[in-house]
């Protein structure tokens, strides 16, 4: 889509990561443009979750460099670091909202915690988050209350509670039944078409990825073996890349 | 420059309208609409916004319709798209508390509390039945489960049991024996330790600390297996959880209870035997048969009965705790804490109907 790439909002050079002997990423090299939906695809176990946490400092890699918003965020200070993260949404891929307390709490969070907004305002935008993700509903539940799907939903409309510039997703629609897929989807095209956003969406859901990537990045047993739009992919003559899309055609 | 700005009755809005600004802006914007009449809102010098930008934008028109309907004229598109996202027009308003009057929770809690009771009752009923069917029928348990559940719950609470009891016995006797020497009844030191601690020290002592080392354990195993759905998997496994998990520690502690009262008991009675021989100056042989005579046998029924009753309390109490959790990680601790409690008033409840009905 973009076809004149700006400066990129994240760049990752030569990042290693391990588990313990093994090693899971292997001198990985991206860049992720402002604005668009980066699509980070893969078999399971190939690394793709340990990446988002390398990016976002949430396991230290060996080695490597990640630069996000224009901050080298390994070598940063503990506040700098805050700062960017303030920048940024999360969402896990098991939603990881804190299970005491309910749904509403649970996206007061970040905006009690980072801004001085007063009650109404914070009520307000938590409503219009829960809308945006259909689960105006569940506002008082408690997660353990909410099905693996709601889960989700919920926890995505708490990345979103500070309209952050890069939103994270690690397998949004993994789960999901495909209209509540389909929905969650045109979400993000929103987000970004709207708002300006900049997305990183973990997913193997090949309708997904047709309906929202712009570029898209692919890892094999923890080597980036592509990076490009969707198109270029498909014509890149990869035999992996190939059969990760012949895979999903079942006419 | 002023980013809020009231003229003819048109309000002014210029400036970033974002999270940083905005709790500032509110507190202006109440400000001025407090003395100003508004009829058209002009958001077109609004130069970025985000969802805490659109709130108070949604406040703004709120206060300034309470006559007559304001106007809200169109922004720059790229600001027009972040109103449209995060329009909270049409989205219903929920109640934000919902707490109850005091007599409606009153009765919930009334009520919530006989669910309980019901359900624990149901529970019990249901560990004593597989309890009784997996006395003989040992198959949907783990191999060796029960032994390793008597090491666990009972060898090795023996040393905290151990010193517990020795200590008990020695207080008792040492803060009775000033009394006894006064009135030269220096021999009645045995009768009095070993009613005490036969009737009823040494089952509450040792009753209280299985409640707080085995019950814990207990409830808090359950309920992280409740938690990470552990149990829901040994179900899909068809095995019963209540035969797999509750079963083998039901047998162990009704097995070790009783051997750790007797062990208490006997250890206590040496604690005093410290006083008695020491200070007292008894022989041991007056000392021993003193004590056994003392002692009568349905005492000792009456004692291992409800000895093995706190275990069985504790066991269920525990899994009940277990059973019921809610909610992550928190949930479990509360469980535990909870467990704990409960099985101690248990405990001491069931030992004073003991001692009324059996005196």
């Amino acid at each position: 889509m973009s076809s004149i790439p700006s400066e990129p909002i994240i760049s990752v050079r030569g990042l290693e990561a391990r588990y313990g002997e093994q090693v899971i990423l292997r001198d990985i090299s991206l860049d992720i443009y402002p604005n668009e939906v980066t699509v980070i695809l893969g078999g399971s176990g190939c690394g793709k979750t340990t990446l988002l946490k390398n990016i976002l400092r949430l396991q230290e890699p060996v080695c490597g460099e990640v630069t996000m918003l224009g901050q080298d965020i390994l070598g940063c200070t503990e506040a700098e670091y805050d700062a960017i993260l303030k920048q940024v949404g999360m969402l896990f891929q098991n939603g990881a909202l804190l299970n005491s307390i309910s749904v509403f709490d649970n996206i007061a969070i970040p905006l009690e915690q980072h801004t001085k907004l007063s009650r109404d305002i914070i009520e307000r935008i938590i409503r219009v988050k829960l809308h945006l993700v259909h689960m105006s509903h569940a506002i008082h539940l408690l997660p353990s209350e909410l099905s693996g799907g709601m889960k989700k939903r919920a926890a995505l409309a708490r990345a979103m509670a500070l309209d952050p510039v890069i939103l994270f997703c690690d397998e949004p629609s993994a789960g999901l039944d495909p209209l509540t897929s389909a929905a969650l989807d045109d979400l993000i095209l929103d987000l970004k078409k709207q708002l300006n956003m900049s997305i990183v969406v973990v997913t193997h859901e090949l309708a997904s990825i047709h309906r929202i990537a712009d570029r898209i990045i692919f890892l094999e047993q923890g080597n980036l073996i592509f990076q490009g739009t969707l198109s270029q992919a498909k014509q890149a003559g990869i035999p992996s890349i190939e059969t990760f899309f012949r895979a999903g055609k079942y006419d | 420059m002023e980013q809020i700005r009231c003229s003819e009755g048109t309000l002014f809005l210029s400036g970033a309208f974002t999270k940083k600004q905005v709790p500032l802006l509110h507190f202006e914007a109440k400000r001025l609409l407090r003395h100003h009449q508004v009829s058209r809102i002009d958001p077109s010098g609004i130069a970025s916004m985000d969802s805490a930008g659109v709130a108070l934008l949604e406040e703004i028109i709120l206060w300034s319709s309470h006559v007559k309907p304001v106007m809200l004229l169109p922004a720059v598109p790229e600001v027009q798209a972040v109103m449209d996202t995060f329009r909270s027009v049409g989205i219903p308003k929920v109640k934000l508390s919902l707490r109850a009057g005091w007599f409606e929770q009153t009765g919930h809690n009334f009520l919530q509390r006989m669910k309980v009771l019901y359900e624990s009752l149901l529970l019990a009923s249901e560990i004593c039945y597989w309890s009784l069917v997996g006395i003989l029928n040992r198959k949907a348990q783990k191999r060796g489960s029960t032994l390793q559940q008597c090491i666990q719950l009972g060898y090795n609470a023996l040393p905290i049991v151990a010193l517990l009891s020795f200590i008990i016995g020695f207080i008792l006797s040492l803060q009775s024996a000033g009394q006894l020497r006064n009135f030269s009844a220096n021999i009645f030191i045995a009768d009095l330790l070993s009613i005490t601690m036969v009737r009823e020290m040494g089952p509450l002592i040792t009753a209280i600390i299985v409640a707080g080392r085995s019950g814990s354990a207990i409830a808090s195993e359950i309920a992280t297996m409740q938690v990470t759905e552990e149990l829901d998997a040994l179900r899909v496994m068809a095995l019963n959880p209540i035969r797999y998990v509750v079963v083998p520690k039901f047998h162990a502690i009704t097995m070790m209870m009783p051997i750790l009262v007797a062990f208490s008991i006997l250890v206590g009675e040496l604690g005093g035997a410290v006083i008695a021989l020491g200070y007292l100056d008894l022989s041991l042989h007056t000392f021993v048969t003193r004590t056994i005579e003392i002692i009568s046998l349905k005492d000792l029924i009456v004692t291992f009965t409800k000895s093995t009753i706190f275990a069985w309390l504790i066991v269920i109490i525990g899994a009940h705790f277990g059973f019921q959790v809610k909610g992550g990680a928190e949930g479990v601790g509360k469980a535990t804490t909870a467990s704990v409690v409960a099985s101690i008033f248990a405990v001491i409840i069931a030992d004073a109907i003991f001692s009324l009905l059996y005196l």
